[in-house]
């Protein structure tokens, strides 16, 4: 199995290359676009601030070549989130994958959220095997709200997407790579589709 | 539902691990690799790693330390004890660290705050604050306790949380180490005043104690050292605990 992690230069991308090596697979880390189109699975990660993250994507041109991706993608946090049309942080565009926005959480609660939630509503083989309630790690202060592509939601002060899912795109906005047992069966599943 | 977390500190010196009691009187606890995985198995929520001997030289063994807890451990783990710059941020985080905890260079320079804040996301910028109680008001200590300030503590975690700080770790030197519970007071205080989570230190002594942080100390998580290490406290039994007292962990 060919894994790549888009290396463009946002965030902690070690802690995923680590989860899939205690998988016993051994993902490439990678901004080529060349490289990217050849995997046969592609990991788009994520850490930071919105605006800024974008703008390094658009510099190496992967703003155009992610959305044409025909393999299984996955965006992980951030990576889920500029996987959306719009992101209230920086005001920024996004891919327009996942046909929603990008929203703040709103004041009264603490932010970022930080720690182990629980996700229900499963429905993606993402989750083949992960049980109803199940607990992840989340790290974010920005939420895609519950839409049509919604596979799994959690709840923050409000019911927001855990998970979004069209086609061959994925995205979580929890840390799977961080998340344990559970984040290990559904990078395994990942995997396995 | 949100639930609260229970974090193990692993005090680290020269890559292995120690218990401090009061900040002094040292004795060896193990390989941190191997208690990190310990407590993960166990169902620490989370892993809170203090280089309480930092030093420019042994910078080195701190991050290839970090890499190594990275490979191995699949919980979330922060990185504290003498970081003062950026560089030291990039290459931890770049190693694999999740977060990192600023304490002296902060109050030092709290301008790193904001461009650490900038550069990496307030995701990963925890601020330590050591207080005591001096003369009617909580006071920052800097130097593991040592060293007072005239810095105000709750004046100044609005001020961090401000520049950017993502999450606050307060410990009470005054309860650190004594084993009677945690400041509760002053921490239902603190997450009052501030928007982001604050974790609870020092104090630690009983199951008791952490279920009083969580509701009268209003507390996100909670930390502790040795009622972990030489299992006074069981991980599992402490989460049963608090689970029937009606807090929400993950069991």
């Amino acid at each position: 199995m060919d894994v790549v992690i888009i290396d463009y230069g946002a965030g902690n991308i070690q802690s995923i290359r680590f989860a899939f090596e205690r998988m016993g697979i051994h993902p490439e880390l990678s901004d080529s676009a060349e490289r990217i189109s050849r995997a046969d699975r592609v990991i788009f990660p994520g850490v930071g601030e919105a605006a800024s993250a974008m703008a390094k994507l658009q510099r190496s041109g992967l703003d155009t070549l992610l959305p044409e991706l025909q393999q299984p993608v996955l965006g992980i946090c951030l990576g889920m989130q500029l996987m959306c049309r719009y992101s209230e942080e920086g005001d920024t565009p996004g891919l327009g994958i996942f046909d929603t926005v990008v929203r703040r959480f709103t004041p009264g609660l603490k932010v970022p959220q930080i720690g182990w939630n629980n996700i229900s509503n499963l429905k993606s083989p993402l989750f083949k095997g992960v049980e109803e309630g199940s607990y992840i790690y989340l790290v974010h202060s920005y939420y895609a709200p519950l839409c049509p592509e919604t596979v799994a939601e959690s709840d923050y002060g409000l019911a927001y997407s855990a998970a979004l899912a069209r086609e061959n795109f994925y995205g979580v906005q929890f840390h799977p790579e961080k998340s344990s047992r559970v984040g290990a069966k559904i990078l395994q599943n990942f995997i396995e589709l | 539902m949100l639930t609260k977390r229970i974090i193990p500190c692993l005090d680290i010196k020269d890559g292995r691990t120690v218990k401090g009691i009061n900040f002094v009187d040292l004795r060896d606890a193990g390989d941190p690799v191997e208690l990190a995985a310990a407590y993960a198995r166990q169902g620490a929520d989370e892993l809170v790693f203090l280089d309480i001997a930092a030093t420019e030289e042994n910078r080195g063994t701190l991050a290839e330390l970090v890499r190594h807890v990275a490979e191995q451990i699949d919980i979330p783990f922060t990185v504290g004890g003498g970081i003062s710059s950026e560089s030291h941020v990039e290459t931890l985080l770049h190693n694999g660290a999740d977060k990192v905890s600023l304490n002296s260079a902060a109050v030092r320079n709290p301008d790193l705050i904001d461009s650490l804040a900038k550069k990496y996301g307030s995701q990963c910028i925890v601020v330590a604050l050591d207080a005591k109680w001096v003369e009617g008001q909580w006071l920052i200590h800097l130097v593991g306790g040592k060293v007072p300030t005239e810095v105000e503590l709750f004046s100044w975690a609005r001020e961090v949380v401000d520049r950017g700080a993502g999450e606050l770790l307060f410990t009470s030197m005054d309860h650190d180490g004594t084993k009677n519970g945690f400041a509760n007071e002053a921490l239902a205080r603190m997450s009052e005043e501030v928007t982001v989570p604050v974790i609870a230190s020092g104090g630690a002594g009983t199951r008791a104690h952490f279920a009083d942080a969580f509701l009268e100390g209003k507390a996100d998580a909670a930390l502790a050292a040795s009622v972990f290490h030489f299992n006074e406290i069981p991980i599992p039994d402490l989460k049963q605990y608090l689970s029937q007292k009606g807090i929400p962990v993950r069991l």
